[in-house]
C-alpha cells in the first residue's frame, strides 16, 4: 500500500495555504472555491479541522459512478477519475462521505485530490506539519503514542497521590 | 489576473455605486492598498473638513498580492481623515477579509457620504449592495460578524466591521474582522461610525489568474522558508508577540507608568511565560507559516469561560507596564475588551496612564473619575474604565474624545501630562535611549506609532556589514551606519528606508512580520519584484518599488501639510528630553533624547525625502515622484 495524507487537526493554525496551493497546482489560480482540499473552521472555538479525500479502500465514489470514470490507482493509492469518461453527474459528491468531492463550476467537472501524483503541495507548504504524506500504518502509531504518553503521564500522577 | 480588480465608489448618502478600472501606469506608480490609498485619499477629502461628517472619505483596500502565493498577504488597509489626530488616518489589519474581497472582484471601496440609518455593504462576485443593518447594530464584534454570516446564509462570508466602539464614535476605535484582528490606531472605525456603515461582507470565487502559477508557487516556498527558519519566527510562532516583552523589558526599553519610567520591575505575571499558561494553541492569518495569534479561554472572572485570540504585546503594555498592572489575567480579560468593543489598546492603554498619572498627581479626583481610583496597579479600575470607554460611559466617555480632546475637557494643564505625537497616544515601546526608534516616532504619518517606519533591527547590534548589506539597496548608501542603537549616527537613513520598506510592504498586502521589521533576514525589494513579476507579470525593479513607495510617502506628507501640519508636530513630548532612564541596563539608565541631535536628524531624514527644512517636499521632488500635478483626479 502506498502513502496516504495524514491530518493532524491539532497542529492546524486554520491558514488555509493548502487551499490556495491547492487550486494554484491543479488550475494554475489562486481561488480556494478551486481547491480540492477545504479547511472547516469554527474561529469563535478555535477549532480548524481540514477536510479531504481520505482515498477510501472501498470507495463509495467509485462504487456510485455510473460510468466507471472513477478507478483505483495501484501505484500511488488513490482513486483517479478520468475526465473523458466522467459525465458530470455529481453522484460521487453525495456519495462521499466527508464531502471530500466537489464541483467545479467553472469547468462543469467534479474534482477529487489526486495526491498531486506523489508530491502533494499541502504537504509541501503547511508550516506545524497538520498534514503529512506518510504511510498509512503511522497514523496509528501516532495514535498509540499519544495515548500512551497520556497513559503514563496518568500513572505518574496515581503513584504520586499514592505516596502522599 | 491580479490586476483586474476594480476600484468601487461607494456614495452611501445617494446609495449609488460606480465601479472603474486600475491602469497598469497607476499599478506602476502606486502598487495598490495603501500606495494607492494614499492617491485616492488625497484626491477625494477636502482639507479642513471634519473627520466624522459626511464629507470625509472612508477606504477599504486590498494590497496588489493579497490572495496569491505571496506568504501571509492578507492584509487589509482603511484610511481616512483621523478623527483623533485631524490628520492622515490608516490602520492596517490582518485575518481572512482582505483575500476574500479580492475574490470577490474588488480592490479598494472608497466610501463617501453617510447612509440615513445603519446599513452593511455586501461585496459578492463582482457586485455591490447596500443592505439594511438593523439586525446588526449595536452588536460586538464577532456578534456582528455571526448575525450577517446568518443573515446572509453563508458561513463562509468574512467581515470587515466595527464595534460598539465604533458605532458610539470613540475617537480611536477599530475597524475588525475576525475575533481580533484589528485595524487599529487613528480611529477608523469612528469615521465608518460616522457613516452609519457597520460592516463590509464579502464572498467570492473569482478566481486571481497567475501569471507563472508554477514559478511562483516554487519561489512562494522559497520565500515562505526565508521567513519560518528564522528564530525570531519561530518564537514569535511559539508565543506570538508577547515574546517582545521580556527582551524589551529587561533592557528598560518598556513605556511604563505612562512614560515616567522604562521598565516594569517584578513583571512574571505579564511576561509571555505566565500568558502562556492560558494558551491553548496558535492561529495562522490567510496564508501564513509564521501563526502568532494566540488563542485561550478566560479561567476566571466576569468573563469566565469565554474563548478569544490574542493577547498580543501591546495588551500586555496597556494591561500591564504602561497602567502598572501584573495580573495575568487582567490582560487577558484587557484583551477580550478591546476585542468585543473593536478599540485601539494601544490609545486605550496610553489614555488610562495618562488619567491614572493625573488622579496619582491630583490633578483628578474621584469626582471627575466617576468614582474610580485610578492608581498605579488597579487593574479592577483599569479594565472598568476600559468597558467605559467602549461604552462611552461616566468618565470613559472623556476619554472616548481621545487625548486633545479630552485634555481641553479636563484642562488644568492635564495635557502637559499627555504623552503622543499629532494627537496619537504613544505606543508600548519608550524610546529614550533609542534615537532610532525615537525618530521613527517623531516623524511618522499617522503619529506615534511603530508600523510606519521603525528600524526595529537597530536593537539587535547586528554588525556594520550586516547593516550596510540591509540598507545599501535598492539605492546605494554610503553613510555612517552604526550597530549601537543609543547612537545618533546614520539612524535617519535607517528610518527613511523602513518608512519606504513599510509603504511598500502595504501596498502589497503583506504582514510586515514578513519583511524587514523584527526578521534581518527577512524578504525585501529584491523578493518583493521577483514575486510581483512571477504572480502579476508586472515588471518593477526594485528601485521601482522603492520609488513607488516614497511617491505614497509625500502624498501622505502632503495630505498632512494641508490639514495645517508644521514641522513642528515632528516632535517629541518634553519627557523625552528631561526624564532620563531610570531603570533597565546600566547602559541605557541615566539617557534621554538630546534636543539638538534630534533636530539634525531630523534636519538629515528630511534632506534624504528631498524636503525643505520645514518638512515640505521641494518642487523638484515632486517633480522627481510625478506627484506634482496631483491631485489630478484621474481616479
Amino acid at each position: 500500500m502506498g502513502k496516504v495524507l495524514v491530518l493532524d487537526y491539532d497542529k492546524c493554525t486554520g491558514c488555509r495555504e493548502c487551499e490556495l496551493v491547492c487550486a494554484i497546482q491543479h488550475e494554475g489560480v489562486s481561488n480556494p472555491a478551486r481547491s480540492r482540499i477545504k479547511v472547516v473552521k469554527r474561529e469563535w472555538e478555535g477549532i480548524y479541522i481540514p477536510m479531504v479525500c481520505q482515498q477510501c479502500e472501498s470507495a463509495p465514489c467509485m462504487a456510485i459512478c455510473p460510468v466507471k470514470a472513477i478507478s483505483y490507482d495501484q501505484e500511488l493509492n488513490r482513486k483517479v477519475v478520468d475526465y473523458d469518461k466522467c459525465i458530470g453527474c455529481r453522484m460521487c459528491i453525495a456519495a462521499c462521505p466527508f464531502g471530500a468531492m466537489s464541483f467545479n463550476t467553472q469547468t462543469q467537472q467534479v474534482m477529487k485530490c489526486d495526491l498531486c501524483d506523489g508530491d502533494p503541495q499541502c504537504v509541501r507548504f503547511c508550516e506545524t506539519k497538520a498534514i503529512r504524506y506518510a504511510d498509512a500504518s503511522e497514523q496509528s502509531l501516532d495514535k498509540q503514542v499519544a495515548v500512551a504518553n497520556k497513559f503514563i503521564a496518568a500513572t505518574k500522577n496515581a503513584a504520586a497521590t499514592l505516596t502522599t | 489576473m491580479a490586476l483586474n480588480r476594480k476600484i468601487a465608489y461607494i456614495d452611501l448618502t445617494s446609495g449609488k455605486i460606480e465601479t472603474s478600472k486600475i491602469s497598469i501606469e497607476m499599478r506602476k506608480k502606486y502598487v495598490g492598498s495603501r500606495g494607492l490609498d494614499a492617491y485616492l485619499l488625497y484626491n477625494h477629502v477636502k482639507p479642513g473638513i471634519d473627520a466624522l461628517s459626511p464629507e470625509n472619505v472612508a477606504i477599504v483596500s486590498a494590497g496588489l498580492l493579497v490572495g496569491t502565493p505571496a506568504s501571509a498577504a492578507c492584509r487589509v488597509h482603511i484610511c481616512a481623515k483621523s478623527p483623533l489626530t485631524d490628520r492622515y488616518g490608516s490602520a492596517n489589519g490582518g485575518g481572512f477579509f482582505s483575500p476574500e474581497l479580492r475574490w470577490a472582484g474588488f480592490d479598494h471601496l472608497v466610501i463617501t457620504g453617510k447612509a440615513p440609518q445603519p446599513v452593511y455593504l455586501w461585496v459578492h462576485n463582482g457586485e455591490i449592495e447596500i443592505k439594511d443593518a438593523k439586525n446588526v447594530w449595536g452588536k460586538y464584534v464577532a456578534d456582528a460578524q455571526q448575525a450577517i454570516r446568518d443573515e446572509l446564509s453563508d458561513r463562509e462570508i468574512k467581515v470587515l466591521t466595527i464595534g460598539p466602539g465604533g458605532e458610539k464614535l470613540v475617537r480611536f476605535a477599530n475597524v475588525m474582522t475576525g475575533l481580533k484582528n484589528s485595524g487599529g490606531r487613528t480611529g477608523m472605525g469612528a469615521v465608518l461610525g460616522s457613516k452609519n456603515l457597520k460592516a463590509v461582507a464579502a464572498r467570492g470565487t473569482m478566481d486571481i489568474t497567475l501569471t507563472h502559477p508554477r514559478e511562483a508557487l516554487d519561489y512562494n516556498r522559497e520565500f515562505m522558508t526565508q521567513i519560518t527558519s528564522s528564530k525570531v519566527s519561530q518564537t514569535q510562532g511559539r508565543l506570538g508577540t508577547p515574546f517582545i516583552f521580556g527582551a524589551t523589558n529587561t533592557q528598560g526599553l518598556v513605556n511604563t507608568h505612562n512614560s515616567l519610567l522604562t521598565q516594569l520591575v517584578n513583571s512574571d505575571a505579564v511576561e509571555a511565560e505566565a500568558i502562556d499558561e492560558y494558551i491553548s494553541g496558535m492561529a495562522g492569518c490567510w496564508g501564513c507559516g509564521v501563526h502568532c495569534r494566540g488563542k485561550f479561554v478566560i479561567p476566571e472572572g466576569p468573563y469566565a469561560g469565554t474563548y478569544d485570540e490574542g493577547p498580543e504585546y501591546t495588551h500586555q503594555v496597556s494591561f500591564g507596564s504602561i497602567t502598572g498592572c501584573r495580573d495575568t489575567v487582567g490582560i487577558l480579560e484587557g484583551t477580550h475588551l478591546t476585542n468585543r468593543y473593536g478599540l485601539d489598546v494601544l490609545e486605550v492603554g496610553n489614555l488610562i496612564a495618562w488619567a491614572i498619572e493625573l488622579y496619582e498627581d491630583g490633578i483628578i479626583n474621584k469626582e471627575d473619575t466617576g468614582g474610580l481610583e485610578l492608581t498605579w496597579g488597579n487593574i479592577d479600575a483599569v479594565l472598568e474604565l476600559t468597558r467605559q470607554i467602549g461604552e462611552r460611559e461616566g468618565f470613559g466617555d472623556i476619554l472616548a474624545e481621545g487625548g486633545f480632546r479630552a485634555a481641553e475637557k479636563i484642562g488644568r494643564n492635564s495635557i502637559d501630562h499627555f504623552v503622543h505625537v499629532k494627537g496619537l497616544g504613544q505606543m508600548n515601546s519608550d524610546e529614550k535611549a533609542t534615537p532610532a526608534l525615537a525618530l521613527n516616532i517623531a516623524t511618522s504619518s499617522r503619529g506615534a506609532d511603530h508600523l510606519r517606519s521603525r528600524p526595529a533591527i537597530d536593537l539587535y547590534h547586528l554588525p556594520e556589514d550586516v547593516l550596510r548589506k540591509i540598507y545599501s539597496q535598492p539605492v546605494p548608501y554610503d553613510g555612517p551606519l552604526t550597530s549601537d542603537y543609543r547612537d545618533y549616527e546614520g539612524k535617519a537613513w535607517e528610518v527613511f528606508w523602513h518608512e519606504n520598506c513599510y509603504m511598500a510592504v502595504d501596498s502589497l498586502g503583506i504582514c510586515k512580520y514578513h519583511t524587514t521589521f523584527l526578521g534581518a533576514t527577512h524578504p525585501n525589494f529584491e523578493e518583493w519584484s521577483k514575486l510581483i513579476y512571477l504572480i502579476t507579470g508586472l515588471e518593477m525593479s526594485p528601485l521601482d518599488i522603492w520609488t513607488a513607495a516614497e511617491r505614497a510617502n509625500n502624498l501622505e506628507r502632503l495630505f498632512n501639510l494641508n490639514e495645517g501640519m508644521t514641522r513642528k508636530e515632528d516632535w517629541l513630548v518634553d519627557r523625552y528630553f528631561d526624564l532620563p532612564n531610570k531603570l533597565g541596563i546600566p547602559a541605557v539608565r541615566g539617557l534621554s533624547i538630546d534636543r539638538e541631535k534630534l533636530k539634525k536628524m531630523i534636519d538629515e531624514f528630511y534632506q534624504y525625502h528631498g524636503w525643505d527644512e520645514n518638512g515640505v517636499p521641494t518642487p523638484e521632488t515632486l517633480k522627481r515622484l510625478e506627484i506634482d500635478k496631483e491631485p489630478s483626479h484621474m481616479l
